[in-house]
This record gives structure tokens, sequence and C-alpha cells, in this order.
């Protein structure tokens, strides 16, 4: 029932918002940006080994080892709640990976003569079908994560527990769980997939880190994701106004519930390569990374009071934070003095973004 | 006439509504009609709320029964209301600050276009939709702007335009005038008028006076949680609705 246009709208009295005061120019993501060129610029006048082949190879890496599970993070962050479960989520994953990996590998364990026999010669183990043991563990180790995102939602969407003390409590849970099933001692990965597991973790394509890669196919996912699906207009509506959502008719509690369950798999995912790279998963692995996780989305521009946020700037919080902790180890700085630099770098990121909202 | 037109939009029948010890509305019948423009008015704590509330699915009715086009309906959430035919602009307009207008027009039952196994959102769609219906509204709302940066009486276009999405049969405003400008005022009334051109009833919950006798057929009066008055509007004034409002007149 279209009703006739009397005239076609004029717009006398409502001006065009600037290009420079919309989209990314007006965000924190934005300022961000800027001021990490100016930090690499910096670093390349200030040393000749920042910009080499190496170094850059390095920081990818490095950053990487982070970036994934603050890309889960930003989308919870996005809805206006909070995940503090992430660091024990990654190690939880990665041990289930390689303890399970380990147990089908191993002549004699459990279920493990459907997946391996023994070579002729009486010691070797082989496997069954290359790449089956390698893709039951990593399943395994994502869907304890799942799991525990799924523990994560219901409580919050469901139960209607603060996202603040359901996520705490499962930050201790799962680390509990993590020093219950390995006795605290920790595994690492082996049998025939042992080599599999690193090379898909750890390897590197033409030289470029594969949890490098990884990092860039999931960013690119999420921006679609968030801005061109109607599930991501619901995780920005739940953050901008969560009665809203409701009254609009979105399934508030399903969104959330996914979203922590996105986030659980991000970290599961990035446990598993941080494993990879360290060649074990210990009982203690990525203790308080949350942190460092929710310092860097905070940094790239989510805000914790929900409604803003995305990949780009999860990744260049990530960046800032580990150019600044190169470029200290570059200048031979004491690295005791990196956890001060963040701290004030998380402060300042936000506080300019306030004098800005002000301004305009 | 034919029976269509005389079947009743909207129904109720012996409306109560209790908050444990707190009675909020009591036995409240009430009939609304296609293309009738109805005034909602009492004081603040009157029971409108509660009713509108109770109409749009947001509470169940502890006594009584809401039929709509002449069935029984039990809403469990808004949405069922909304999928029978009956939107709600709500007072504080329940817009996400920050998604743009037509972000906020089409929330929820957002356009998508398929590709391959993927749906994704047709912005080009939504934006132009959006900006037919702000042009309906005479507002001007640019539907890529950020609700965040808009005046009052863009919101309120922005909220009024999101009914306009399917066909309602029923649009409840609840005070839809209370927070724009005097131009805008005009607008939101000439809709309703427009509204009640293509035979959908509203109901108007509003403490402006004037607006009520300028759009509505019919104004109903609560006072306590009970209904002490309805009468078309031309047989009743200001004066006395006033009086009803206040309890100065206890029954018309």
């Amino acid at each position: 029932m279209a009703m006739p246009l009397e005239s076609p709208i004029t717009f006398s009295n409502v001006g065009r918002i600037r290009w420079w005061q919309r989209g990314i120019f007006a965000s924190q993501t934005g300022y961000v940006l800027l001021a990490l060129a100016v930090l690499l610029v910096v670093m390349h006048f200030a040393s000749p080994y920042f910009f080499t082949e190496g170094n850059i190879q390095n920081v990818a890496k490095n950053f990487s080892f982070i970036a994934i599970a603050t890309l889960g993070v930003t989308f919870v962050i996005i809805t206006g709640g909070i995940d503090l479960s992430v660091g024990s989520m990654m190690c939880f994953s990665a041990m289930i990976t390689s303890m399970v990996m380990t147990e089908l590998s191993t002549p004699g364990g459990l279920g493990a003569s459907l997946f391996v026999h023994m070579a002729a010669d009486g010691k070797t183990v082989l496997a069954n079908v290359p790449g089956l043991i390698l893709l039951i563990s990593l399943l395994a180790g994502l869907g304890v994560a799942l799991v525990a995102g799924l523990v994560n939602g219901f409580c919050i969407a469901v139960l209607g527990l603060s996202p603040f003390v359901t996520t705490l409590g499962m930050l201790s849970i799962v680390r509990g769980l993590g020093y219950v099933v390995s006795n605290g001692r920790g595994s690492f990965p082996s049998g025939p997939d042992a080599d599999y597991f690193y090379a898909l973790t750890s390897g590197d394509v033409l030289g470029v880190p594969v949890p490098f890669i990884y990092l860039v196919i999931l960013a690119l996912a999420m921006a679609v994701v968030l801005h061109h699906t109607a599930f991501g207009r619901h995780v920005f509506a739940l953050g901008g106004n969560e009665k809203a959502a409701e009254l609009t008719g979105i399934p508030v509690v399903r969104v959330k519930i996914e979203v922590y369950m996105t986030c659980a798999l991000a970290a599961g995912l990035q446990g598993i390569i941080i494993s990879g790279w360290l060649g074990s998963a210990p009982a203690n692995m990525a203790t308080s990374y949350e942190l460092n996780v929710i310092a860097a989305a905070v940094i790239g521009g989510a805000n914790l009071a929900g409604g803003i946020g995305g990949p780009l700037g999860a990744i260049v919080g990530c960046v800032l934070l580990e150019v600044i902790r190169n470029g200290l180890v570059l200048a031979q700085v004491s690295s005791y003095w990196q956890q001060t630099l963040v701290g004030v770098i998380i402060i300042l990121a936000v506080l300019v973004d306030r004098i800005r909202s002000r301004m305009v | 006439m034919t029976s269509t037109e005389t079947t009743p939009v909207l129904e109720l029948q012996g409306i109560g509504k209790e908050f444990g010890a707190i009675r909020a509305l009591h036995g409240v019948d009430m009939q609304v009609l296609p293309g009738e423009v109805v005034g909602l008015m009492g004081d603040n704590g009157a029971g409108k709320s509660t009713l509108v509330k109770i109409i749009a699915g947001n509470f169940r009715p502890t006594h009584g029964e809401v039929r709509f086009a002449g069935s029984a309906v039990h809403f469990t959430r808004p949405v069922d209301a909304r999928a029978v035919g009956i939107e709600v602009v709500y007072q504080d307009l329940a817009l996400a600050d920050n998604l743009t207008a037509a972000g906020n027009v089409f929330l929820g039952r957002e356009l998508k276009r398929k590709f391959g196994p993927l749906a994704l959102l047709d912005h080009k769609a939504m934006a132009a939709r959006a900006l037919e219906l702000f042009g309906e509204l005479r507002s001007e709302t640019r539907p890529d702007d950020l609700v965040k940066q808009m005046s009052g009486g863009q919101r309120q276009a922005v909220a009024i335009a999101r009914t306009r999405l399917s066909n309602a049969r029923l649009v409840m405003m609840d005070e839809p005038t209370a927070a724009i400008s005097v131009r805008q005022v005009e607008q939101v009334l000439g809709l309703i008028h427009r509204l009640k051109e293509q035979g959908v009833a509203v109901m108007l919950i509003s403490h402006r006076m004037p607006d009520v006798f300028a759009v509505c057929d019919r104004v109903i009066v609560m006072r306590r949680g009970e209904k002490r008055a309805d009468k078309p509007i031309h047989e009743t004034s200001p004066e006395e609705v006033t009086a009803l409002i206040t309890g100065a007149k206890e029954t018309a």
C-alpha cells in the first residue's frame, strides 16, 4: 500500500554529513590506524632492523597469535558483552586436541586400533588414513570450546547472568579442567599426523606464516558477516539498544548464544595454533591472554558499552601492541616496560576517542 | 455496509491485569473499527501503557480476551502481534542509535539477496524503500545517516516509517507528538489521516488534547485502571475529557 508522494523529498534543512565525519574516518579505529602508521615510520628510522623480512615475519606471526581470538572477543564486545574465558579456552582446546591426537596414535590406546597400525619393523606407527587423526583431534578440540561457549551463552542469554561473572567463572572452570585432564602436566601433539599438525599451525606459505593467512581469511569473513548479513546487523542492534532489538523481533537469545559460541570457537582455534608454535600445550598456556585480547580489541576501537567494533579494529589493536613490544625489544628497553606502556595506550586510545566525540 | 467493515479490527473483552497486589487494569471492554482513529487518554498511572502493552504482546492479560479481526489471539511476544498486523510506535521509539535510519526501519525484517548459499543484505533496496517512506512522512531524513546524529523529529519519522513496512491493520502510537516540533506534529497528524484513508485503524495515546481532537474519531478515557468514557469526538469537548481524566467527572 504505497502512498503517493506529493513532491520529491528535499533536504533544505538537513545537510549531508561530510565524508570525514562518517565511517572509518570518524572512528577510533581510524585514529589508531593513523597512530600505527606514524609508529611504523618512526620505527623505520629508529631501527634499521625493523623492516627486515625476518622481523616483519616475526611481527606478523606474533600478532596473529592473539588476533584470531581478538576477532572473536570483538563479536562479543559489539553486543555489549565481555568474554574473560578466552585465555583458558585457548589452553583447554589446544590440550584436548593434542591429547586426543596422542591417544588415537598410541597402539593400545582408546580406539587407536581403528586409526593406526604398526609398520613391519614393529616400532613405527603408521596411520590407516593419513590426516584422519588430525581431523578428529581438531574437531575434538574445537568441540570442547564450542560446548564451553554454549554454556557461557546459555547462562548469559537464557539465565540472565552477567557476562562478566559468567565468563570469569568459566575462566576458572576451563583452566581447572585443563589441569584435571592432563594431571597438571599439559600435553604435546604426537603420532603419525603430528607433522601435518605443525605444518598447518606454524608453517608458512611462500614466506607468509600460516596463522597470518588464517587471520586474514577470518577477518574478511567477519567483515562480511558483520556488515552484510542480518545476523551481523542484529549483533550491532543488540549492542546499540537491546530492548529495541527485542521489540523489533530479533531473536536476542539465539544471537547472544551464537556470539559466545563464535568467540569460544575463535579462542579454541587460536589455542591450537599457539600450541603448534610452542610444540606443546602446557597446562599454564595462555594464562592471562584474555587481558591482552580485550586490550587489543579496545585499543582498536571496540566499545565495551556495545554497538561499535569490527575486524579491522581488532587487527589494528593487535598490530599496535606487537609493534610496540617489538620496538621496545629492538630499542633494547627492558621488556618490563611493555606492560606499563600497553596500559597507557589503552587509556590514551579511549581518551582520544572521547575528546573527539565531544568536539563533533 | 458489508460484514467485513463492521467486524472490529480489535476487540477487548473484560481485560484485567494484575502485577502482584497491584491492579493495573480492570474490566476494560473496547472496540476499534477499521479506518477508525481512537484517542486513548488518561493521567499517568491510569493504565494506558499497560493496555497498549497487552495489545502489543508485551504482557499477557490476567483476565479477559483480546480478539483481532474477529478471532481470539494470544500473544506471547511482540513479534506475534506484529505478525497478525499490529504495529506499535513506542514512546522511547525503540531505535538502535548505532545503526543507520534504513537499518532501523528494517531491523528484524531485513531485505536480503541470495548469493548461492549466502543471504546478504540488500543495502540498496532497503535505502531506497526507506527514502520513499521518509518522503511519505515529509521528513528530511537520509537513510544512510546514523540515528545517533538525528533530531527528535527525524527519530520519530524513523520509528513511524517502521510501521509502514508491512500491511498493518492497527497502528498504536504511544505519545508520537510529545518530543517533536510544531511542524513535525502536523506531519505526524497528516500521516494518521493517510493511514485512516487506507483503512488502517490507529490508536493514538497522547497527552496533547489538541492532537486528539484534531485527528480522532472517538476518544477513550482511562482512569485508575478502568475505562471511564468512550464517546465520539463530536459529542464531547476538551473540557469534558479533562474532567474525566482528572476525576472531576466520574463517568460519561
